[in-house]
């Protein structure tokens, strides 16, 4: 599904990623974990179109298209979502209203009819209830005043929304408590499905016992410097990041 | 090119959507101003003799006065004698009802928009049309009339109901309050009189649609509404003019009279024509809008969205004279290439506890620049009053220019004024944010734009408000490279 190939970004001259390779396949998890600043949430914003980002080198495919050709709204009509680490507020501008402009464009891309207030309607509260989500938050301008764990359960509603085949979730966990943690996860899992591939970052191994991965990898200095299973963010927990650090010196 | 750039690009490339003109027959006076136009003026519209009186007085007046030079906008001089005061569409004789009205003027509404039969049959509204002088067809005139509610164009109004306009003209504009409203009283063309009586809510909402057709020709309309006790009325003024290379001179005087618990909702979507990206052409709109909130609990509200007009001078004002008075006003100013626009409010505090509120939020592109100027005077007699001003001003691009001139006057201690003000841009963030989800980068835009400006558009009566939402949107149109 997803194939990156050597990826290289900068911003300004600052040289982020150094060569990134990443190959995920449809019913994926995939686990990205790092120290701060490595990268990672240059790796969400890179593939999601975020145009200050230069690319410098390597290629992305995605389902056998080159992803880097696609403009931010075309990678997200062709099913890319991602869930920011620091959702943005726009004042105004009601979740429900921002989804349903989101919603008809995308059906528009795909030569769909778009949807009349009662069918869309319809198909939020189904949504709501998939992360537990009120809908006098959705009635509140996007993101402004809301909590950080409101924020991110948002996000997890849009991408319900939305049904994106690959999603790539920044962080999603932090600000989130135990319960919600837990909802927001198990609306993920439902959202699983043999057809759709998930990438997660996330800097602690609570998440991914709700969202179990089939592989994990730490990302540093830009680049992928080791891959695992599940196990591997065991370790990391247990250990930290200096014995990774320290093999990447050595090497 | 980044972001911002990109949308200055696509501001800068939007085209003008009311830009033909009709070819109309025209009757008009000579180019200047002297006391022989304004007597022709009167003659053409068969006024009596106190009206000729009170125009050749205010022409005297504005004779002997300046031009203001403190707004924040510059333009070359405008010479007054190059200018035609009088135009109005030929016609036989006037029409008696929409089948007799001209088939042209039918056509130039159906373009604008407004199709009076449609409006007639399925809206409610009653549309007061004024096509360069003359209005041209009063629909509704008869339901109103079974209620005592007088909706006319303002020339009828002088011949039929001289006692009202002799009471209520100049009434809350002396002529002699500014040189454009001097200028307004002496040659004013044509507009609207609206009477609510006592205790009479007005069960639609009243529509004039403003047009400059002919070219050369300033247009001077004049408003006039009246409140009785206990009444309410909402009112709807629209305008767009035909795109010129020459500009264009646009000076009206908007009069509102409130009684005692009576209130008037004033709302305005201005689109005159802006001017092309050299800032050639456009609408140069100098308008003096004032209400009087005579009585007491009386209450005024203006709501504008202005997004044409090459320069826009205009400070629709509320005098709080009666106790417990309130004024509001609500105004989104979009300026976009090299238009100009120094507009805001004045509150000014007579009676006790006596209330206002100012939410203006600016819009620049371009190479726009928008002011707000803004004015809160609470007198000593005012005790227990309150105002709160919010300014608001977005930035698209960075050739913009916004600004802010609150003055603000508090004579007694019992009184309260809170002022805030912020400055943004578009974040790109916030665009990018709109992207991600599948929206595209204009659509983003719009609905940035909009959620921005709600709180104004929340004040527009429900048709307006949609129409204003798209102008917004034109307003912004333009793909992105
Ligand atoms: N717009 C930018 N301008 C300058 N530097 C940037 C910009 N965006 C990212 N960087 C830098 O790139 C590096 C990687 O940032 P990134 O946000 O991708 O890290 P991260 O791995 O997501 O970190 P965290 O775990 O703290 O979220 C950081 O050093 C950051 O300061
Ligand atoms: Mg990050």
């Amino acid at each position: 599904m997803l194939s990156i190939t050597n990826l290289q970004a900068k911003i300004g001259d600052k040289q982020i990623l150094n060569g990134i390779n990443l190959e995920v396949k449809p019913g994926e998890v995939h686990a990205i974990m790092g120290p701060n600043g490595s990268g990672k949430s240059t790796l969400a914003s890179v593939l999601a179109g975020r145009e200050e980002y230069e690319i410098t080198g390597g290629e992305v495919t995605y389902n056998g298209k080159d992803l880097l050709e696609f403009s931010p709204e075309d990678r997200a009509r062709e099913g890319v979502f991602l869930a920011f680490q620091y959702p943005v507020e726009i004042p105004g501008v009601s979740t429900i209203n921002f989804m349903k402009t989101a919603v008809n464009q995308i059906r528009k891309y795909r030569g769909q009819e778009t949807l009349d207030a009662v069918s869309f309607l319809g198909l939020m509260k189904e949504k709501m209830k998939l992360v537990e989500i009120d809908q006098s938050l959705l009635n509140r301008s996007l993101n402004e005043g809301f909590s950080g764990g409101e924020k991110k359960r948002n996000e997890i509603f849009q991408m319900a929304m939305l049904e994106p085949k690959l999603s790539i979730l920044d962080e999603t966990d932090s600000g989130l408590d135990i319960d919600a943690l837990k909802i927001v996860s198990s609306g993920v899992n439902k959202l699983r499905n043999s057809n759709n591939a998930t990438i997660v970052v996330t800097h602690y191994q609570r998440l991914l016992e709700y969202i179990v991965p089939d592989f994990v990898h730490v990302l540093y200095k830009g680049k992928i410097v080791k891959s695992g299973g599940k196990e591997l963010a065991l370790e990391l927990e247990a250990k930290g990041y200096d014995w990774i650090k320290d093999e990447v010196a050595v090497a | 090119m980044s972001k911002d750039n990109q949308l200055l690009e696509e501001l800068t490339s939007r085209e003008y959507e009311h830009g033909w003109n009709v070819a109309l027959e025209t009757d008009s006076a000579p180019k200047g101003l002297n006391e022989d136009i304004v007597r022709f003026i009167s003659e053409r519209k068969n006024e009596p003799e106190w009206m000729l009186e009170w125009r050749l007085k205010a022409f005297r007046l504005w004779s002997k006065m300046t031009e203001p030079k403190w707004p924040n906008v510059t333009y070359p001089a405008i010479n007054y004698q190059d200018i035609i005061y009088y135009s109005a569409p030929k016609q036989s004789a006037k029409p008696k009802n929409l089948e007799d009205v001209d088939p042209e003027l039918i056509k130039t509404f159906e373009k604008l928009g407004i199709s009076l039969t449609e409006q007639k049959r399925l809206t409610g509204v009653a549309v007061d049309a004024v096509i360069d002088s003359v209005s041209v067809a009063t629909t509704f005139k008869e339901k109103l009339g079974e209620l005592g509610i007088i909706f006319c164009s303002f020339s009828e109004a002088v011949r039929e109901h001289p006692d009202l306009i002799k009471k209520y003209l100049g009434s809350v504009v002396p002529m002699s309050d500014n040189y454009f409203a001097a200028l307004n009283s002496a040659v004013f063309s044509d507009g609207s009189f609206c009477y609510i009586p006592k205790g009479v809510r007005c069960p639609m909402e009243l529509s004039t649609y403003f047009r400059i057709n002919a070219a050369n020709t300033g247009q001077f309309e004049r408003t006039l509404i009246v409140a009785e006790e206990g009444s309410y009325v909402s009112y709807l003024e629209g305008c767009t003019a035909p795109m010129r290379d020459e500009n264009q001179l646009h000076a009206a005087v908007v009069e509102i009279y409130a009684m005692k618990d009576a209130h008037v909702k004033y709302s305005t979507v201005q689109n005159w024509y802006p001017g092309d990206k050299e800032g050639k052409g456009g609408i140069y709109n100098f308008v003096t809008k004032r209400a009087l909130c005579a009585g007491d609990n009386s209450k005024v509200s203006w709501t504008q969205v202005e997004t044409g007009s090459a320069i826009t001078w205009k400070y629709p004002s509320c005098v709080l004279k009666g106790d417990n008075s309130s004024g509001e006003f609500y105004s989104v100013a979009v300026t976009n290439n090299l238009q100009q626009a120094d507009t805001g409010t004045k509150m000014i505090h007579i009676g006790k506890n006596t209330k206002s509120r100012i939410v203006s939020k600016g819009i620049s592109a371009g190479r726009s620049q928008n002011s707000y100027r803004g004015q809160v005077h609470i007198m000593k007699r005012a005790e227990g009053s309150r105002n709160f001003s919010q300014c608001d001003s977005l930035l698209m691009g960075d050739q913009c220019g916004a600004h802010t001139f609150p003055y603000i006057d508090v004579e007694n201690s019992t009184s309260k004024v809170e002022h805030e003000a912020t400055t943004s841009k578009i974040g790109e963030d916030q665009i990018f944010y709109c992207q991600q989800r599948g929206i595209d980068e204009e659509s983003a835009v719009a609905l940035i734009v909009n959620g921005y400006a709600k709180e104004v558009l929340n004040q527009l009566p429900m048709e307006f408000a949609v129409e204003a939402q798209k102008l917004l949107a034109l307003t912004l149109e333009g793909s992105v490279g």
